[in-house]
């Protein structure tokens, strides 16, 4: 606006636009229309092809009775492949399987993350190397952490054996993740490890985007830090917390690579999860139609819950959480 | 003071409310902060600081397990599991690090996640001028449709994607992992780019354009520039989502000769399964680029992923 600059070329170019404007202004706008075609145009195609249409293809797919040979799928079969997920127990134990997952994190994996976080924000020695240090689990990629925890959990050389042998638990130290009992609760143990750390440090940004002042005026007036943290702190942690909530669940909707190293849906289907029910049909069996049904299903319960869940819970503060998090740092 | 002191008390535990008037001697720093006494802030810190050194035991104990595996062999790991390695057994590590299993992932992931970066970069960065900077009918729809793409699942797609990929002739062809990544990975690099984009004045386009500037030499001298910070960010999580995916190199690459580190570690515990030293030094090793890129990008890394988190 009061940029000298503007105010020196400003006259030049009005001088000349004023003059021959329908001729211009249509010739331009052609160009505008050419600018935005050329620039969308990588973007369009890359997504249409290898984002869309796969989508639309599995669910085209699903309607058919296919072992992925010969070009396409010719087999119509209507809705059978959903009528038979009804009845199929790996299917219907994988909701099941990915409810009880959805519930632990709720239930335990963020609110200890919250703690952490909280406990991060205090005045501690070292709290800048915990923060670094906490989050590192998380750069490890879901292999190389199923993999380092198949050892950890291994029934002679682990350590989880020798650490439970410490209590006098000699029995259960050897089959974390071969006894059907145990294993949802290990491979939750191990997803702990994995994620807690990245809802770490969302709430970490949340509550620094919560003044001071706040608090601190709340403990003046006599709250004690908990009544502080409960009525004060945890309310503007709001938004923050909804996505949490939000994207714990999707990721866990969608689980896959962490399974499939530590334990490959064993033993006896009892740690599979839609992902891996779905890639062991499609890759293993060629039961390509079937498992594209499971895999609409897993894309409806993502859609469903990300439209209901963003249009009931998170709709009236996604504009607030927007900026608190840009003004962090 | 001492009214500070009875308002910051009850949320503290009992134990250290009763001893806090015998010892209300307040270090000087105490007494700065009159709702931080001295003694019960030291009870609390100790609490504070055995639980934050319980929670580092927990993360680092799995870890410090694999390396100090990695110096030990199987007889040492049954019978020491948390002692130091004695004798420290280097051949692990050493045979390893000449092996040519380990260094064609690691050359592997790097081309993968670098060519990846790059197109999903450029094609996003272009696509997000577009959506910040032009008003045009259908922008929103357009634009929705990549935000809704957010919420796709990867293994949606990774059937169809499979037999596409198949029937073009980019199986074993690092193409085949390279495009579908990047195209994966345009709705939340667009939709951070494109607010990005929509903080820089309009009077920095107009001036530009007076100056002569096309809408191209704009995009490339002057918002380029601008947004480094940014594409900064937006790169960092490309390489890290390319370094650690599985899923689609997994089905993408039956040639050994084209595995990413993924696909190497598992092969490689695949192949070792009887021996666990040597699997344990080699997921060790495979862990360092990691680490190393998040020590350097630390700051892109999180920060990219907290407003990443909530633009999606």
């Amino acid at each position: 606006m009061s940029h000298s600059a503007d105010q020196i070329t400003a006259p030049r170019p009005s001088q000349t636009a004023a003059a021959p404007a329908p001729v211009k202004s249509q010739k331009r706008q052609g160009r505008r229309w050419l600018t935005i075609t050329l620039f969308l145009l990588p973007a369009l195609v890359l997504f249409g092809v290898l984002v869309l249409l796969p989508m639309l293809l599995a669910m085209y797919t699903s309607f058919f009775d296919w072992n992925g040979l010969g070009g396409r799928p010719t087999d119509f079969i209507g809705l059978e492949n959903f009528q038979r997920l009804l009845t199929d127990d790996i299917f219907l134990g994988d909701l099941k399987r990915g409810g009880l997952l959805i519930v632990l994190s709720l239930l335990i994996q963020l609110p200890l993350s919250l703690g952490i976080a909280m406990l991060l924000n205090q005045k501690l020695r070292g709290r800048g190397f915990y923060r670094l240090l906490f989050f590192v689990p998380y750069v490890l990629s879901e292999v190389i952490t199923g993999v380092l925890f198949t050892m950890v959990f291994s029934p002679n050389r682990g350590l989880a054996e020798h650490i439970f042998g410490w209590f006098g638990f000699d029995d259960v130290g050897s089959t974390w993740l071969s006894d059907p009992n145990t294993v949802m609760y290990s491979l939750f143990f191990v997803m702990t490890w994995k994620y807690f750390g990245f809802h770490m440090i969302l709430y970490l940004a949340g509550r620094q985007s919560i003044p001071n002042e706040l608090i601190e005026a709340a403990q003046v007036d006599g709250a004690g830090s908990w009544q502080a943290f409960r009525h004060v702190t945890l309310p503007l942690l709001g938004p923050t917390i909804r996505i949490s909530i939000f994207l714990a669940v999707i990721g866990t909707i969608q689980l896959f690579d962490l399974v499939w190293v530590l334990t490959g849906g064993g033993p006896l289907h009892a740690s599979e999860t839609l992902a891996v029910t779905m890639f062991n049909d499609g890759f293993r069996r060629s039961d390509i139609g079937y498992a594209s049904a499971t895999s609409i299903v897993m894309l409806l319960i993502s859609l469903v819950f990300a439209l209901g869940y963003q249009r009931f819970i998170m709709r009236r503060d996604i504009e607030g959480a927007i900026t608190v998090m840009q003004d962090k740092k | 003071m001492s009214e500070g002191v009875g308002a910051a008390a009850p949320g503290l535990s009992d134990a250290s409310t009763k001893s806090r008037a015998a010892r209300g001697k307040a270090s000087p720093k105490g007494a700065a902060r009159p709702s931080k006494p001295g003694n019960t802030a030291r009870v609390r810190s100790l609490v504070l600081h055995a639980l934050v050194l319980v929670i580092a035991a927990i993360i680092i104990v799995p870890i410090a397990f694999g390396v100090l595996g990695g110096f030990k062999d199987n007889g040492q790991l049954s019978n020491n599991p948390f002692g130091l390695p004695s004798p420290w057994v280097t051949s692990n590590y050493t045979d390893i690090l000449v092996a040519e299993e380990f260094w064609r992932p690691l050359f592997n992931s790097t081309l993968i996640a670098v060519a990846t970066t790059v197109v999903v970069v450029g094609v996003s960065a272009a696509a997000a001028y577009i959506f910040a900077r032009f008003a045009f009918r259908g922008r929103e729809f357009i634009f929705t449709l990549f935000a809704v793409g957010l919420m796709f699942p990867f293994a949606v797609a990774i059937l169809p994607l499979f037999i596409l990929l198949r029937t073009l002739g980019l199986l074993n062809n690092p193409l085949g992992v390279i495009l579908p990544q990047a195209a994966f990975g345009l709705p939340v690099t667009i939709i951070i780019l494109r607010s990005f984009f929509r903080t820089i004045p309009a009077e920095v386009e107009e001036a530009a354009t007076l100056d002569g500037c096309t809408p191209f030499g704009f995009f490339w001298r002057v918002l380029l520039p601008m947004a480094r910070p940014a594409l900064a960010t937006v790169s960092v999580l490309a390489i890290v989502a390319s370094w650690n995916n599985f899923m689609l190199p997994l089905v993408v690459f039956n040639d050994p000769s084209w595995w990413t580190v993924p696909i190497g570690v598992r092969q490689f515990q695949g192949q070792y399964s009887d021996d666990t030293a040597k699997v344990l030094a080699y997921v060790v090793l495979a862990m360092v680029p990691a680490l190393g890129f998040y020590a350097i990008a630390e700051r892109q890394l999180i920060g990219g992923l907290a407003t990443g988190a909530t633009k999606g």
